[in-house]
């Protein structure tokens, strides 16, 4: 699990990249470094979600 | 306020190189504050690990960033690689070569943004010392530094200050000045903070730190007169560090130092006050280690936008700072069950993060639109990229060196296990009576 939010944090990452790198409209730009953000939170909400689950199991 | 010129390739005259050199020079005394606050924040079985540890990792830093670590930064103005996208040029690492090899060390800003890196990069290498402190060996320390001075830090810093890509969000992408940070808010010390995190969760906690129920036990620091010095130390180091960082990397003019310095101070001072307001507020008294804190994180706040800040938003930025650290250490160590402790992650990661969006929301650029959009990008590489670069690094290095200390040596404590003396050997120290069990 906390693999899978790793991978979201740079998934979340790559979004904010590509925004930025491909898209013209300010708009649009915006918009998708917003839904990036959003994605990372979540990958690192995961993250720690997986390590407390696995301190909890170390414990 | 007059608008910066984020520096192509930066130019300064003999008396302007001369007083940056005189700043340069005082930025050891950040890494001697740290070190100090670390060793005070640690307990006294451990004090003389940390000490050793803090100068073992400013060697490294040096001497790795020497080596590769500028050769993947650069400067602004300097070699670097690039890829084409969508027809605009990005660039995403130097291309120097090892060793300074053919870089004239004089008064040349390239040769000034070696010194300052070399000191800055060790900065960033202390931040996660305390986060690891009693359980992280010694052999580990060392490796792990050369792996952020030599890769994660360098890696993120030419991005922002060696002319890459974030700095470059401006001319490409017309959002504002592109990334601004002049000081190191980010690159110093979020890249340092997340780092710390990552140490913590390799880590795992302190043995008694938690109960079975999680239920944290408070392990105080050792001597808060140590944290308090390093304080001041800080607080010197850090002016220097603003001022110089804003010469060599936002080409603001030498007068403007004046102004840096004042919001440095404002910015830590309100911090400071906020946080000894708030746990005097919330447990009956002002907590010394956290109002300590809370002057650091003012500081780490203040780097990305003192140059550009009026001193009424530096107050405010430091304000926030201060209200900042102590509500995530407490979230950090009660909700999410991470033993930091010194506090790396709230203060530099969290008020590094604060530090950057300032920029966005209260410092005058004077730049086009779209500089709160360069400064989330900036933020989202931190936890997007950064985060996981230097998570996955220290878990491969601890696949192949175990970085956590053995039982043993948490028992006896770090002084005695790993250098065969204790810090204090005239007085007694303190086992774990006092623990939960």
């Amino acid at each position: 699990m906390k693999l899978a939010g790793l991978l979201l944090l740079v998934a979340g990452w790559a979004i904010v990249v590509a925004a930025v790198a491909l898209l013209p409209s300010a708009g649009a730009r915006a918009a998708f470094v917003l839904a990036g953000i959003a994605v990372e939170l979540f990958g690192l909400a995961l993250a720690v979600r997986a390590h407390l689950v696995l301190q909890a199991e170390g414990e | 306020m007059t608008p910066f010129v984020a520096p192509s390739l930066l130019t300064l005259s003999e008396v302007s190189a001369l007083f940056c050199l005189l700043l340069i020079l005082l930025v050891p005394f950040a890494g001697a504050g740290l070190a100090l606050i670390n060793s005070g924040l640690g307990r006294s079985r451990s004090a003389a690990h940390t000490m050793l540890a803090a100068l073992c990792v400013t060697a490294v830093a040096a001497v790795v960033y020497v080596g590769v670590g500028f050769a993947w930064q650069g400067a602004a103005g300097r070699p670097d690689r690039v890829l084409l996208v969508a027809g605009k040029a990005w660039g995403w690492i130097a291309a120097e070569p090892f060793f300074l090899r053919g870089l004239r060390l004089d008064l040349s800003p390239a040769a000034l943004v070696v010194l300052l890196q070399m000191f800055s990069v060790g900065l960033a290498g202390l931040i996660p010392l305390s986060s690891g402190a009693d359980r992280w060996r010694l052999g580990a320390i060392c490796a792990s530094t050369a792996l952020l001075a030599g890769w994660t830090y360098p890696l993120f810093a030419h991005w922002v200050w060696g002319g890459g890509w974030l700095a470059q969000l401006g001319a490409n992408c017309g959002l504002g000045r592109g990334f601004v940070d002049g000081g190191g808010s980010s690159t110093i010390q979020v890249v340092g903070g997340v780092t710390a995190l990552s140490i913590t969760w390799i880590l795992g906690p302190r043995r008694g730190k938690f109960s079975a129920e999680g239920m944290p036990a408070a392990l105080p620091g050792h001597n808060v007169v140590l944290v308090l010095l390093g304080c001041v130390f800080a607080w010197i180091g850090w002016t220097a560090l603003n001022s110089a960082g804003a010469m060599l990397f936002l080409g603001v003019e030498p007068g403007r130092v004046v102004l840096i310095a004042v919001n440095t101070t404002l910015c830590a001072a309100a911090s400071g006050l906020t946080a000894a307001v708030v746990t005097r507020v919330r447990f009956g008294r002002p907590d010394a280690s956290l109002s300590a804190n809370g002057w650091i994180a003012g500081l780490v706040a203040s780097s990305a936008a003192a140059a550009f800040l009026k001193p009424a938003a530096a107050m405010i930025v430091g304000g926030v700072a201060g209200i900042l650290v102590v509500s995530v250490a407490d979230f950090l160590e009660f909700r999410l069950a991470v033993d930091d402790p010194g506090g790396a992650v709230s203060v530099h990661a969290v008020g590094g993060l604060w530090g950057v969006l300032a920029v966005a929301l209260l410092a005058d650029t004077a730049g086009p639109g779209g500089q709160w959009l360069a400064q989330l990008v900036g933020i989202a590489t931190l936890l997007g990229f950064v985060l996981p670069l230097s998570y996955g690094l220290n878990w491969l290095l601890d696949r192949v060196y175990r970085q956590r200390v053995e039982r043993e040596g948490e028992l006896r404590g770090m002084d005695l296990f790993e250098l065969g003396a204790g810090a204090y050997p005239e007085f007694d120290i303190h086992g774990d009576e006092f623990l939960q069990r």
